[in-house]
């Protein structure tokens, strides 16, 4: 009977470790249950840096597991007179101290310049940081996308407005201008790994680059920040396109729609 | 203070109280057992609401818009027996307020704070047993005002447990934002009060009451956490008692601390503005991350000390395992911006809340060490307390190295607000906390009632615990992966998630499982109070002082004044022959 309980704990880094690897391997019974389809420069860093941290991860992760459960199988009562009377050994602790230090340390290091270039270096344009491609203002339950119009500026009378429809070009950066009417939203495009709070009173911008989409595709846009009884359902579509056909589809909702909801800013 | 090691007399007659009438010695109780015991069964009813609400939400993930059994023609007949979106919103939202400051908190800090803190240091009660009692009561008005936001419309407030404004402040922005979210937030204030008298009176009982020869560091980890867990509640809790009023007040009284101008919700229009919804989350979170190790701190404590107890070896590196305990208490102050990252804070500032985030995985890592070093060499006596013991270690483990995966900021923007993040805290309260907090009630529940828990039902209640809790948590992860959102009553009218149903069936089914095994704990808990085998006074062997006094202590504790000789892990000293040595025998 003893000897169940180590095998029980021993189920944690095999099942564990199997079912992330069979995950990661795409294999029954875990298929696509890895990360999805990912469209955006900055997505095959965050993927690069997800699947670099599972792999430290997993190391300790299927270590530290398999020395509990091999601790309960050699140090059972039975097994034994006496345990040993030891209090400490400092050599151990430093080493086990300096070690995941200097892991951590790293892994943290290693963040900072993904994160500028995704949150803090906005991408430039003649010297000026780049002009949105469009303003989204979250409200319950949907997405306000207000395009520039034809003479490239935000809050315009040719401002072209849709709901729920964002149309992006492909191999461009892209700079999205984000606002809220009520609640907190947050804007979430799982195939870019783009995800934003929109703050009221705030105003953000996040940006992309967009690569290898299929233009015929509708990619989901989701909110992540519970903003009430419709949260679940306040979807978007985000569709990716070269820039011959974005700027077909702009003058086709331009001659169709002339935004008159857009708010007057100072 | 304490002198070391000469035996001192006797200060107080150890029937301090002397003979107390039913009322005086159970209800308003000023002894720290009772207290403790109040606190106890208290969490206990909230641990099955809290659990039926989890049930609640796990029937709609699996099979959403069916009708829920029993409940569902009782509650929503007008639906015709489905949950409802904003009903859905409630479920979250209590589950997790209830789960964390009516169950994990209290149990903790209140059940067990109470009752072992005393005895574990050798005084006869706490320093303050009024305000002690104090502590508890402040709990009932949390508790009726939290059971009167059920039955408010809206059957609840639907704002999230981390109540983030402007939703949780507009009282139209969803049908629970009304006077359910009132009731709600004036309920944690109680909770809030209740807590610091608590912790005021840990920190002065353990300072100021200590047996003589009961230096610091000879202390117990139990009592060292449950220091901590003290300090770190004194310092985070006025941060969330005052940002609890300035949410009340612009609810109520139409202030505008956290609304920004000109803002309106569900079209009602807009209420006084001029403040910054991220105020809240910067004060909510300030507390609320510490309170992430006033959770898991103290079940940290029983782990140390249950591990050395049933390997008979002692600690592995006892003042290691202490200074890791105040290295993880001071930065959990300084860490709260990684629940931000995204929210619209600088993000200049998200870097720096990295590197002290990381930094907490390396006092959380020398814990895990230290704890696998104790098994190491050990006579493991396997126990029910010593498998959810073990339980806790692996567990945590899967809950820490989660946690890097969050703290990393540019992958914490993918997985953030997803399943992922529901797998790690889940790993980190219910696998770890709640199992630390079961291996408590088995390890100390012949102390409190005199009565040994039966440890073959123990061990059935572990593995259906163990098997179910991994069967329903582990899967969120992969779910993460996906970008499988949190908080959604219907995720799968997403493309993206839809393919994602059997695996939420699956994890429904297992969780209906594991609240099959907590039936089986009741029972043996229940059943063990009247029915058990009586407990000796020192039924495992252990070492620390609570066990030198009767099963059940009386009133006032210790019959002699207990004097402390070293510390609390001296197990197999090679010159004994037995091979355990009280701190309390010469």
């Amino acid at each position: 009977m003893n000897r169940f309980w180590s095998l029980l704990f021993l189920c944690v880094p095999v099942l564990g470790m199997g079912a992330y690897l069979a995950s990661y391997f795409d294999v029954w019974p875990m298929q696509s249950t890895w990360l999805p389809e990912n469209v955006s420069v900055g997505g095959r860093t965050i993927d690069r840096l997800f699947n670099l941290i599972h792999l430290i991860c997993a190391v300790i992760f299927v270590s530290t597991t398999t020395v509990l459960a091999v601790a309960l199988w050699i140090y059972r009562s039975s097994n034994r007179q006496r345990a040993s009377h030891v209090h400490s050994n400092t050599r151990l602790e430093i080493i086990w101290s300096i070690i995941p230090a200097g892991i951590l340390i790293f892994l943290a290091l290693y963040q900072y310049e993904s994160w500028a270039n995704d949150k803090i270096r906005r991408p430039m344009e003649n010297g000026k940081p780049k002009p949105p491609t469009a303003l989204i203002i979250a409200k319950q339950f949907g997405w306000e996308v207000y395009y520039p119009g034809l003479d490239g500026k935000l809050g315009t009378k040719d401002d072209i407005y849709v709901e729920n429809e964002l149309y992006v070009p492909e191999n461009e950066d892209v700079v999205l201008q984000l606002e809220s009417r009520d609640v907190i939203h947050s804007l979430f495009v799982p195939v870019l790994r783009i995800k934003q709070d929109i703050v009221p009173g705030m105003t953000h911008y996040c940006w992309f680059r967009a690569e290898n989409a299929d233009p015929n595709k509708n990619y989901e846009i989701a909110c992540t920040e519970l903003c009430g009884r419709g949260h679940y359902r306040m979807k978007g579509w985000l569709h990716i396109v070269p820039r011959e056909q974005f700027d077909q589809v702009m003058l086709e909702l331009g001659t169709a729609r002339i935004s008159t909801k857009l708010p007057t800013k100072e | 203070m304490v002198d070391e090691g000469h035996t001192v007399e006797i200060h107080h007659p150890p029937q301090r109280g002397g003979v107390l009438g039913f009322v005086t010695k159970y209800i308003f109780a000023t002894d720290h057992k009772i207290i403790g015991i109040q606190f106890l069964f208290s969490t206990l009813i909230w641990f099955a609401i809290g659990g039926f609400l989890a049930l609640a939400i796990r029937w709609q993930l699996a099979w959403p818009w069916s009708d829920m059994p029993i409940f569902g023609n009782w509650l929503f007949a007008a639906e015709g027996g489905q949950i409802t979106p904003e009903f859905y919103s409630m479920l979250f939202t209590m589950h997790g307020t209830i789960m964390i400051f009516f169950v994990v908190i209290p149990v903790l800090a209140g059940a067990f704070g109470n009752f072992l803190i005393p005895l574990m240091i050798g005084a006869d009660d706490m320093a303050f047993p009024k305000l002690n009692m104090l502590s508890y009561w402040f709990m009932w008005p949390a508790f009726i005002l939290m059971t009167m936001s059920f039955f408010s419309p809206g059957y609840g407030p639907g704002a999230g447990w981390t109540a983030y404004p402007p939703l949780s402040v507009i009282n139209d922005a969803i049908p629970g934002s009304g006077d359910a979210q009132s009731l709600w937030t004036l309920g944690l204030v109680f909770v809030g009060i209740s807590s610091m008298l608590g912790s005021l009176n840990y920190m002065t009982t353990i300072i100021q009451m200590r047996a003589p020869g009961m230096t610091m560091f000879r202390m117990p980890m139990t009592v060292w956490a449950l220091f901590i867990t003290a300090l770190l509640q004194a310092f985070a809790l006025p941060v969330l008692t005052s940002a609890l009023l300035m949410q009340l007040s612009d609810r109520e009284l139409g202030t505008g601390f956290y609304l920004a101008e000109g803002l309106s919700a569900n079209n009602a229009t807009a209420v006084a503005g001029g403040g910054q919804p991220l105020l809240w989350q910067h004060l909510f979170w300030f507390y609320s991350h510490p309170a992430v190790y006033i959770m898991i701190l103290p079940a940290m404590g029983f782990v140390s000390d249950i591990l050395s107890c049933f390997s008979r070896k002692p600690l592995f590196g006892y003042r290691p395992m202490v200074f890791s305990i105040c290295g993880i208490a001071g930065l959990g102050f300084i860490v709260w911006g990684h629940h931000m990252f995204i929210s619209g804070m600088n993000p200049v500032l998200g870097l720096t809340f990295m590197v002290s985030t990381m930094l907490i995985a390396l006092p959380s890592g020398v814990k895990v060490f230290n704890w696998l070093a104790t098994l190491w060499g050990g006579k493991i006596q396997i126990t029910s307390p010593l498998l959810f013991a073990a339980g806790f270690v692996a567990m945590f483990i899967i809950g820490g190295l989660s946690g890097i995966v969050m703290a990393a900021t540019t992958v914490n923007q993918y997985v953030t607000e997803t399943y992922f993040i529901v797998a790690h805290f889940h790993y980190v309260l219910f696998a770890g906390s709640v199992l630390g907090m079961f291996a408590g009630f088995y390890y100390w529940f012949p102390k409190m009632f005199g009565r040994m828990m039966n440890d073959t039902w123990g061990k059935v209640h572990f593995v259906m615990t163990f098997v179910f809790l991994n069967g329903t948590f582990f899967p969120m992860h992969f779910l993460g992966n996906r970008g499988f959102p949190r908080r959604y009553a219907d995720p799968y009218q997403y493309e993206q998630f839809a393919d994602l149903l059997p695996m939420n069936q699956f994890m429904t089914i297992c969780a209906f499982g594991m609240a099959a095994a907590q039936l089986i704990f009741l029972i043996n808990f229940f059943g063990c109070m009247f029915f058990g085998k009586r407990a000796e006074q020192n039924p495992w062997k252990a070492n620390t002082l609570e066990w030198m006094a009767d099963s059940p202590p009386p009133h006032g504790n210790f019959t002699t004044q207990p004097t402390i000789y070293r510390g609390p892990y001296e197990y197999s000293q090679p010159k004994r022959s037995d091979d355990y040595w009280p701190q309390f025998e010469p």
